[in-house]
């Protein structure tokens, strides 16, 4: 079967179990099953092959400019791990169906699981380090859904994510491990990589590489200091634990290690960091698995130990220790899986896993007991089980290996730790199995069926024949390690290698570890009365910290002040605009400054007295807003000064419409503005404000003093304003034809503006704040006189004045100063000036077009003003113009740039009217009593109107 | 005459106006025309797309002026990359706003939706700096409008925020063009470059800070640290289609900066050399760093997500400083991503929330939602992988990218570093809050309040698209070989820009 299809298939199996549990929990399991056992049939078929020596390949180029690629390929380490991964995991998945209970959503289990699977598959079969990390990341990620799994439970939830900082932590680190090793290799590719050895450990960059990687390895296979994590992911389902945390996830550190073995083993900081900490973690967790009544606990720093024990043998460089540490991945796999399974069992069968509450229960369950004894004593390494042959190989290396140049601190260590664990293995069985049978377990035991014994039954076996007949796995082992070390290592598998350091070790170990374990109780009395640091409360609140340190700095800095959001913008700008100034070069002054007339200076003097009066009175609102009126007629004078009269002319009425709006919206604001900063900040914003000022006048005094470097773009333009665009006003002719399409974005803009305020205004007419706003009482009396008849009146006779003139303005635009949007502008204000005088109900039942509609369709006249060039085969907006004569008339011009500016007129006027009915919607209420008459007082009337409603 | 280049502008414009003169009181039609419009303009992108591809730069000259004179539209593979990525995003979010009946809830819905996507795909198709400027001010204003619909007091003063705030940057925006056109006395990008290129030293000072306020201006929209500020609580209370959105309106601010800063100011240009790049990087490296405390500390989903869009910035913002042709390709992977793993998590924040009745979308254990809280589970994971960077989805792909690429800086410990360790923190808060909404959760009230109806379950459309938005995170991982190709040829031909330059302004103008 091809390595995808293997790799791929518990990937698309996964989504099977959650769809078939509708089918019932069999139908469910058995197809996992069926997955999970083509899959492995698929690796079996491609078995003899590897055995033969050969490796297969698949590949598929996936991103290729990474050197990211869907590489696979198949040998005996692949083999060996592929091999347990899936047929552990079906034993498992067995195992599973009657572990779980009827509330446990299955289907989501197994769909974990798979996911799981195919990840740890994918790991131990990439022949791309950067695929492998897909995988690696992978792993992690469907761990934590399987350790959560029971995520109303609280040690379930903290658990996964505490899997998921370390795995992850690991994970993240490997990323720039492997990246750093590609690059020293030039390849991604496993195969490639690993036929570089000198090169990748001739670089500096090795040690980096080397403990980034190895930081990824240990927090996946639970090494010291990262060891932490293990016992919390027992709160998942015990067939999580058997699988992940004994037989695979945390081999995945392992088998990596393993797999690099061949380029970066062999190095005095491999052996330190490895061998050490593998001794460390050895010894540590060993220490701490004795005093754990928790049983899956119990197992879970045993698998700790375990983990260190092949970690050490693989950080040894040797060969014979690789070999050693390939065979122990196997017996561990199986002996382990089982224990857990036990584990598990006891506690399915007798609600509890706490040893304390246990004992006796060999009589009970007599199976039970039968699977425990035969996997704990070979995890105890005791002879004729497979765990005695690995740990004599262990021995027998650690005795000739010397740490610094320290000859019997490996061995007197790695003793220890065989000791230690032949003392928890046996308390295993002491503690739970043994001893009076006791009247107070929480459920009456009893063997589980056999579809849960079935699993762990099945474990025995390799435990046993390989105990008793060694050589059954020499060809296994010998394939895998040839995969590691790089040539068969012709190993020969025996119980009895004579009278060798190891055995004596061996004794002293099992001799040792009994003595220990009877004085266990006592010991542990001690070890819970000294203290130690708990990881779990150091992790916790090292998290709890940073999310707290992370709500504190954020909420700190975002407090929602835009005065400050403001300033630090200010600040940023000017500082950085400094910096880029300060670095560049810049020439002469090329332009002489000029006069200054009296005009200009009054006009100077007027601005800066009425700013400075601004920032003085502006909490007053009213006022402010006259003195920014007179701000904008300078700043309108100064246009026309500097003989712009198209700006001055837009300027102007804009400055009066603005001005309109703004007097309506002080309508719904209190009067004065009440200070909300204390003095100091008020200097603050003053000091930054002056400096962006300044900042700003600087910059453009610097440039209004020097010509342009090179001739502008408007020298274009005013050539072909008349010729190419046929108006005089070059300033027209770049809104409507040169530059029609900025005019045409700046319209919309208009248009949308206008909308946005009736759609506030419209989610403001239910509100609270209206309510408040209406009933709210004004500070001084209104004027009696709403409508007065001086300003009906004068304002009817300006009205057709008004749009004549915005009509002149509007035809003359494109050769005097003037166009559509003056026209719209002035055209506005005629009509606001109605509204004004007459109040806004009356004006608007006299107004038939909604002002929406001429938004829009200002909007369309200027795009199909545009759209109407395509006709001529020319692009958007192209204009085009001719010179007519209608007698009597003289001669008059026509353009299609007046359909677009009539465009842009619609829009003015649209936009400014919205803006108004929109806010002047605001003030109205329901019961507002509506004058049906134009004026409030009218001599013409016989008597004062009954006030309608 | 080849007039499809403007079509993405005057058909939303066109579509927008038809809806507020014609059918602004039926919400039925509304949707029906514009989600057509939108669907049209996302073919009419992958037709520009694949026109695009070949490598040719075509050049549209609006009113038949040639370039510098008139405003141009050019479309070469990058603007035609934003086009696919701009109007497939908005087909989605779309029809989420519909399918979660978002765009009831206030007036003009539709009509906003549209000039937002004139505004933002005029913006990506232009060829000059002021007509830029045009288009960012109706994408600023559509965004506004779209922002505060719907009302409410929260949603309407952190709308104020947004504007206020890029108000601000836009009238650095007019500092800028003003300060260019002073020195250089053009405003189309191609002229710029060639007159730049060509500017003495003499004239260092002023085109730098012309340069560097423009830098900034674009900084502002792509949410860079410290100029951030409008973002969070803007894109947190904004409605969730819209905040889906919006993860477009940020990458406007990135793909101005890579417009501007390889055509106009190329790092290899002198004079501007060493007045942005000293401070980019850091800046960048800030906002992840900042944006990744954020996820951390945050109590809300839609804030979390907020900084986690600020955070994506972060790493794409790294990318683009880094200014070689290869990190480009990276930072524009990183951009696709990181617009579709942003709009998911909105979405799905909103879904979430749809369901938790009072808990809203606080980051506090509440009642299970009755139904689906399984696939918005999933969702949310998937979608906090892709954010986070973790494999099978994009973002693993794009981490991989930017770190590979930065392997040639100077600077590639502390990119590294920052990178891969808020990778972590990001984790470590991404999981918190999941854990914390989709697993702790206590059965619900058996006895519910009578006022209270029962929780609103989103629809079935509304849950599709939910769904839909992650299928490109999953396309883009899959097919991130032939993608990556497409942006490969993309940066080398932004790297190369002399092909651009000269179909600007060689184009043959005025048939006069």
């Amino acid at each position: 079967m091809s390595l995808f299809l293997i790799v791929l298939l518990p990937f698309a199996g996964a989504l099977l179990p959650g769809l078939l549990i509708r089918a019932g929990r069999n139908v469910c399991a058995a197809t996992t099953g069926a997955v999970t056992a083509t899959a492995l049939l698929g690796l079996i078929v491609n078995a003899p092959a590897v055995m033969r020596g050969q490796s297969l390949t698949a590949r598929l180029d996936w991103l290729p400019a990474l050197g990211l690629n869907a590489n696979f390929h198949l040998d005996g380490l692949g083999l060996l791990f592929a091999g347990l991964i899936l047929g552990i995991g079906l034993l498992i998945i067995l195992y599973a169906r009657f572990y779980l209970s009827r509330e446990d959503p299955m289907g989501r289990f197994y769909t974990f699981l798979l996911l799981f699977q195919g990840a740890m598959v994918g790991i131990v079969l990439s022949d791309n380090i950067l695929l492998l990390l897909v995988f690696w990341e992978l792993t992690s990620l469907s761990s934590f859904l399987l350790i959560g799994y029971w995520s109303h439970l609280p040690e379930s939830r903290q658990g996964a994510r505490m899997a998921l900082t370390v795995t992850g932590t690991g994970g993240l680190a490997m990323i720039a491990g492997m990246l750093i090793l590609g690059n020293l290799a030039d390849s991604y590719d496993l195969s490639v990589i690993l036929t570089r050895k000198e090169t990748i450990q001739a670089s500096s960059l090795y040690p980096l590489a080397l403990v980034l990687i190895l930081a990824g390895c240990f927090t996946k296979s639970a090494q010291f200091p990262f060891h932490f994590w293990l016992p919390h992911a027992m709160a998942a389902p015990t067939p999580v634990s058997a699988y992940l945390h004994s037989a695979t996830m945390v081999k995945a550190g392992l088998f990596l290690m393993a797999r690099l073995w061949p380029v970066l083993s062999g190095t005095p900081e491999w052996f330190y960091i490895v061998a050490t900490t593998g001794l460390v973690t050895m010894v540590l967790g060993a220490l701490i698995a004795l005093f754990k009544d928790d049983l899956k606990a119990l197992l879970a720093f045993s698998t700790v130990s375990h983990l260190g024990l092949i970690t050490m043998l693989l950080g040894f460089g040797t060969k014979g220790a690789a070999v050693a540490a390939v065979f122990h991945i196997i017996n561990h796999a199986s002996f382990k899986a089982a224990l857990f399974m036990t584990a598990g069992i006891i506690d399915h069968e007798t609600h509890t896993r706490d040893a304390q509450r246990l004992g006796g229960l060999r009589r009970l369950m007599p199976v039970t007991f039968a699977i425990a004894t035969i996997t704990a004593l070979s995890m105890a390494g005791l002879p004729f089980l497979n765990g005695f042959l690995s740990k004599e190989m262990m021995l027998e290396e650690a005795a000739h290996t010397a740490w610094l140049g320290n000859p019997w601190l490996v061995p007197a260590l790695a003793t220890a730790g065989a000791l230690l664990s032949v003392a928890y293995s046996l308390r295993y069985l002491v503690h739970v199995f043994l001893g009076p049978e006791r009247d107070d377990y929480p459920t009456r035991p009893h063997d589980p069926g056999f579809g849960m014994w079935a699993a762990p039954a099945l474990l025995v076996v390799p435990v046993i024949v390989i105990g008793i007949y060694p050589a059954v796995a020499e060809a296994l082992v010998n394939t895998t390690a040839t995969a590691v070390i790089g040539q068969d290592p012709h190993v020969h598998l025996k119980i009895w290698h004579g009278l060798t350091p190891a055995l004596f070790l061996s004794v002293v170990a099992v001799a040792g570890g009994a003595l220990l374990l009877s004085v266990q109780r006592p010991l542990a009395r001690l070890w819970d009365s000294t203290p130690r640091p708990e990881a779990k409360t150091m992790f916790d609140a090292a998290i709890a910290g940073l999310a707290g340190l992370g709500n504190r700095v954020t909420d700190g800095l975002h407090n929602g002040a835009i005065t400050r959001y403001a300033a630090i913008f200010m600040v940023t700008v000017v500082a950085v605009g400094w910096h880029a100034y300060g670095g560049g070069a810049l020439g002469a002054e090329t332009r002489a400054l000029s006069q200054i007339s009296p005009v200009a200076w009054i006009g100077w003097a007027v601005l800066v007295i009425a700013t400075l009066g601004l920032i003085r009175y502006h909490r007053n609102r009213l006022r402010a807003l006259v003195l920014m009126g007179v701000i904008g007629l300078i700043v309108s004078i100064s246009f026309n000064y500097l003989s712009a009269p198209d700006l001055a002319l837009t300027q102007l009425s804009v400055e009066v419409v603005t001005i309109i709006l703004l007097l309506l919206a002080l309508n719904f604001l209190p009067e004065i503005t009440p200070p909300e900063t204390p003095p100091l900040r008020r200097m603050r914003d003053m000091t930054i404000a002056a400096a962006a000022g300044l900042g700003a006048g600087g910059l453009i005094y610097l440039l209004m003093t020097r010509d342009f470097v090179f001739g502008t773009i408007s020298d274009f333009h005013l050539t072909r304003s008349y010729k190419g665009g046929g108006g005089d006003n070059v300033v027209n002719v770049i809104l409507v034809d040169f530059r029609g399409y900025d005019t045409f974005g700046e319209i919309t803009v208009l248009g949308i503006a206008a909308i946005v305020i009736y759609a506030v205004t419209e989610a403001l007419l239910d509100s609270p704040v209206r309510r408040r706003l209406l009933h709210r009482q004004p500070g001084h009396a209104l004027a009696g006189d709403a409508h007065p008849m001086m300003m009906v009146i004068g304002t009817r006779v300006l009205m057709p004045i008004a749009l004549m003139v915005a009509a002149y303005i509007f035809l003359r635009g494109h050769n005097q100063p003037g166009g559509g949007f003056i026209a719209g502008l002035v055209a506005s204000i005629a009509l606001v000036m109605q509204y004004m005088a007459s109040g806004f109900a009356w004006a608007s039942e006299r107004q038939r077009y909604p002002y929406h509609g001429i938004i829009a369709a200002g909007v369309l006249l200027a795009t199909a003003t545009g759209v109407g060039s395509w006709l001529a085969d020319r692009p958007f907006l192209t204009s085009n113009f001719g010179y007519f004569r209608i007698p009597p008339l003289k001669e008059f011009e026509l353009a299609t740039a007046m359909g677009f500016d009539a465009g842009v007129f619609l829009v003015v006027v649209g936009a400014v009217m919205l803006a108004l009915e929109s806010i002047s919607r605001m003030a109205r209420r329901q019961d507002n009593e509506v004058s049906p008459y134009p004026m409030d007082i009218d001599p013409a009337r016989e008597t004062t109107p009954a006030k309608e409603t | 005459m080849n007039h499809w280049l403007i079509v993405p502008v005057v058909l939303p414009a066109t579509l927008a106006a038809l809806t507020v003169l014609m059918f602004r009181h039926h919400l039925f039609l509304q949707r029906v025309f514009s989600t057509t419009g939108t669907a049209a303009l996302f073919l009419i992108s992958l037709g520009l797309m694949v026109r695009a591809g070949g490598g040719a730069v075509e050049v549209y000259e609006l009113g038949n002026w040639p370039a510098p004179f008139g405003i141009v539209l050019v479309l070469d593979r990058l603007a035609a990359i934003m086009l696919v990525l701009t109007t497939l995003l908005a087909l989605m979010t779309q029809l989420y706003a519909i399918g979660s009946g978002w765009d009831a809830r206030g007036k003009h819905f539709h009509a906003l939706y549209q000039f937002q996507l004139m505004g933002i795909l005029g913006a990506f198709l232009t060829g000059d700096a002021f007509n830029l400027f045009v288009f960012f001010e109706v994408l600023l204003i559509a965004s506004y409008g779209l922002m505060i619909h719907g009302g409410g007091a929260r949603r309407l003063r952190a709308g104020t925020q947004y504007v206020i705030y890029n108000l601000l940057g836009s009238t650095l925006f007019l500092f800028a063009l003003g300060t260019l056109y002073a020195v250089t006395g053009t405003l189309n990008m191609a002229d710029l470059a060639v007159r730049v290129a060509e500017l003495g030293p003499d004239h260092s000072a002023l085109i730098r800070v012309a340069a560097v306020m423009l830098l900034l201006v674009f900084c502002v929209k792509a949410a860079l640290l410290p100029l951030h500020f409008w973002l969070p609580e803007s894109y947190a209370n904004a409605p969730a289609p819209v905040a889906s959105l919006f993860a477009i309106m940020t990458k406007v601010g990135a793909y101005s900066i890579i417009r501007v800063y390889t055509l106009v100011f190329p790092p290899s240009l002198p004079a501007t050399a060493d007045s942005f790049g000293v401070w980019l990087l850091p800046a960048a490296l800030l906002t992840l760093i900042f944006g990744t405390i954020g996820i951390l500390g945050a109590h809300r989903l839609t804030r979390l997500v907020a900084f986690a869009a600020i955070a994506s910035m972060g790493t794409l913002l790294t990318a683009i400083s880094l200014f070689t042709e290869q990190a480009m390709t990276a930072a524009l992977y990183y951009t696709l991503h990181s617009t579709f793993a942003t709009a998911a998590l909105f979405v799905i924040a909103d879904l979430v929330r749809a369901g938790r009745r009072d808990a809203d979308d606080l980051i506090t254990p509440a009642p299970a939602p009755p139904a689906r809280n399984g696939l918005l589970a999933a969702l949310f994971f998937a979608a906090a992988i892709a954010m986070t960077g973790m494999p099978p989805l994009s973002g693993f792909a794009g981490k991989l990218l930017v770190l590979d690429a930065a392997r040639a800086a100077l600077a590639m410990g502390p990119i590294w570093a920052a990178v891969l360790i808020s990778s972590l923190v990001a984790i470590i808060g991404f999981a918190r809050a999941g854990s914390t909404v989709f697993w702790k959760t206590h059965p619900p009230d058996p006895n519910p309040a009578p006022d209270e109806g029962p929780p609103r379950t989103p629809g079935a459309l509304a849950l599709v698209t939910g769904c839909a938005l992650i299928a490109p995170l999953i396309l883009l991982s899959v097919f991130a070989g032939p993608v990556t190709g497409y942006l490969a040829d993309t940066s080398a031909q932004l790297y190369a820009p002399q092909g651009y330059i000269s179909a600007v302004l060689h184009t043959p103008g005025v048939a006069e």
